[in-house]
């Protein structure tokens, strides 16, 4: 049973502040501050009038910043799907493999989580580019190709263009799969592994195939950690700044990256500090939805 | 890891259920794996190639090793960057230690408001805690300048310890779960003081979540570049937000051996914690 703080204040106290103030000064004030400053306007090269204006939303829901959150919610959706699609099946082999082999599996897949993300996304620009493995994998192939035709007696195929797999949306999506895999793989394998397996055999030995048994059964079971995947992979490609800068190209701005410019090279703090908090209360939204989701299948299952 | 560790009866025939040996399901693991390293092995290979640009194999070298060894502002952010980390998960295990105990063992006006709070820092967006940062020791409580080392590195300090010691209190609050309140309860009543009772029988039962949480915060300080990007002064370099400027000017395979050596330095660490945390798991069991 929880103890009431009045019998023992002091003890509350010493427990209590510590954390309570560094919260509220080096986490709520920054926030307060920029939430202010979404209401104000720049008067000069470095002051700011807190004027209560609502310009700086009016600006940020023009077409042109409208079509930046639109993008960034879609690359982020799309990276979700992709990360569920293939992030399943691999959570569904390591929740039904061996004890040993699980250990390793999940060992496998957090390490790349514990690496650096700029290195992880650096390393991949080497794997993508021009002369990249990628682009020489393909023309190997094409070559090769090319000299089955010829032996084959046809026309050879013409010289071999490196694809352009960087700086573009296309990129931009692939680098967030890649940095956002384990933290779809983990809950999902969480959710999977502590699932009633008697439901899965009942479901095969009265005649299911595996295709039918997983979509209508082991889904519906599992859709609590699918849930919190999805949401734990879409809040921070939502938010993601160095993958679409680093891997995108002039068009894959997402709204992080029009955040920073407001707040570096353009200088226009209170309309970077508005865009800010409507990225948060995006992020709300989507925690919100998930919580009635969640609560909503909750009390069907109870 | 410590649940997957331990070995759960199972049965031995193989049944319909292995999914891990039917070939669909083994090519996408198979292929999620080298999607997920091909990049990483490649990059540290290629830290020992004897060329600048081809990726075709030249020959051994270390010479990238040496060159990013005698690079002083390379080495510099990355003492700054280990400093950095060391700092953050002591202050961020301390707090979070606290502010777990705080939401386990108390009922106080406010509570739900305080444990919303402590998520917050886990939901935000790293752009907006950047910026708030960025704007924070900007303008309200703008830092000193020009203080010598270590003190240059407070700004960053203390914004890592904002993002990652609510992940230690999360952490150590599951832990804590587990707890027998009679046992605080007895110690107590054996005339232990409100001290010796935190420090003789909580903190040692919260110890496995304490060194879990330690490393998620030392992983997360090190790993940070969006929120040290807003915070840093020209004169405070981290790893990161130098291997960033490094990759904006060229690609050059010193940054290769740099990364290299981040990565094994990284994967270590993470053995040894686990391995502590396994080792500190089994003696709470036996």
């Amino acid at each position: 049973m929880e103890q009431s703080w009045r019998q023992a204040k002091a003890a509350f106290a010493a427990i209590a502040l510590p954390p309570l103030a560094w919260l509220l000064l080096f986490f709520l004030i920054p926030l307060a501050v920029i939430w202010a400053y979404s209401f104000g306007e720049n008067t000069g090269p470095v002051t700011i009038d807190l004027t209560g204006t609502f310009a700086n939303y009016l600006r940020a829901i023009e077409p042109i910043y409208l079509e930046i959150f639109w993008k960034s919610i879609l690359i982020a959706g799309l990276t979700t799907i992709l990360c569920l699609v293939i992030g399943f099946p691999v959570a569904l082999a390591i929740a039904f493999a061996s004890p040993r082999t699980k250990t390793w599996l999940l060992m496998l897949i957090m390490l790349p989580f514990w690496t650096n993300l700029l290195i992880r996304t650096f390393a991949l620009i080497a794997v993508l580019r021009e002369n990249g493995y990628v682009n020489f994998a393909l023309e190997w192939l094409w070559n090769n190709a090319s000299w089955a035709m010829t032996l084959a007696g046809f026309q050879p195929l013409g010289e071999f263009e490196p694809l352009k797999l960087l700086y573009n949306n296309a990129a931009v999506v692939v680098g967030l799969v890649y940095v956002h895999l384990p933290f779809m793989v983990l809950p999902l394998y969480s959710a999977l592994d502590r699932m009633d397996r008697s439901l899965m055999e009942a479901s095969l030995d009265l005649g299911a195939g595996h295709l039918r048994t997983i979509l209508l059964v082991v889904v519906p079971l599992a859709a609590p950690g699918i849930a919190s995947g999805v949401l734990i992979t879409f809040i921070p490609a939502l938010g993601a700044y160095l993958t679409p800068d680093l891997l995108g190209g002039t068009d894959s701005q997402m709204i992080a990256n029009v955040i920073e410019r407001q707040f570096k090279r353009a200088n226009d703090w209170p309309f970077g500090a508005a865009l800010s908090f409507l990225l948060m209360y995006l992020t709300f939204i989507a925690i919100a939805i998930q919580t009635t989701l969640q609560r909503r299948a909750d009390r069907r299952g109870a | 890891m410590s649940e997957a560790a331990t070995p759960r009866p199972r049965r031995e025939r193989p049944g319909p259920l292995e999914y891990l040996r039917r070939w669909p399901l083994r090519i996408m693991v198979g292929g999620t794996l080298f999607f997920l390293y091909l990049p990483l092995i490649t990059l540290m290979v290629f830290s020992f190639n004897d060329s600048r640009r081809n990726i075709v194999w030249e020959g051994f070298t270390l010479k990238y090793y040496e060159k990013a060894f005698s690079n002083a502002s390379l080495i510099e952010a990355f003492t700054n960057s280990l400093t950095i980390a060391f700092a953050t998960t002591i202050l961020s295990v301390i707090l979070g230690a606290l502010a777990a105990v705080m939401l386990w063992r108390f009922r106080f006006p406010g509570k739900a408001a305080a444990e919303g709070g402590m998520a917050l820092p886990i939901v935000v967006p790293e752009i907006c805690m950047g910026v708030a940062m960025l704007v924070f020791f900007a303008r309200v409580m703008p830092l000193p300048q020009g203080l010598p080392w270590p003190a240059n590195l407070g700004a960053i300090i203390i914004a890592h310890t904002s993002f990652a010691f609510p992940f230690v209190a999360t952490v150590a609050r599951a832990r804590l779960a587990s707890f027998n309140r009679e046992l605080e309860e007895a110690a107590k009543d054996l005339g232990a003081s409100e001290w010796r009772t935190f420090w003789d029988v909580l903190v040692p039962h919260m110890k496995p979540g304490l060194i879990a949480g330690a490393l998620l915060a030392f992983t997360l300080s090190l790993d940070d570049f969006v929120i040290t990007f807003f915070t840093a002064g020209p004169d405070t370099v981290t790893f990161p937000v130098k291997v960033y400027s490094m990759l904006r000017f060229s690609i050059s395979p010193e940054v290769n051996a740099a990364s290299t050596i981040l990565i094994v330095v990284t994967v270590a660490l993470t053995a040894i914690g686990l391995h502590l945390q396994n080792r500190n798991a089994q003696k709470t069991k036996a």
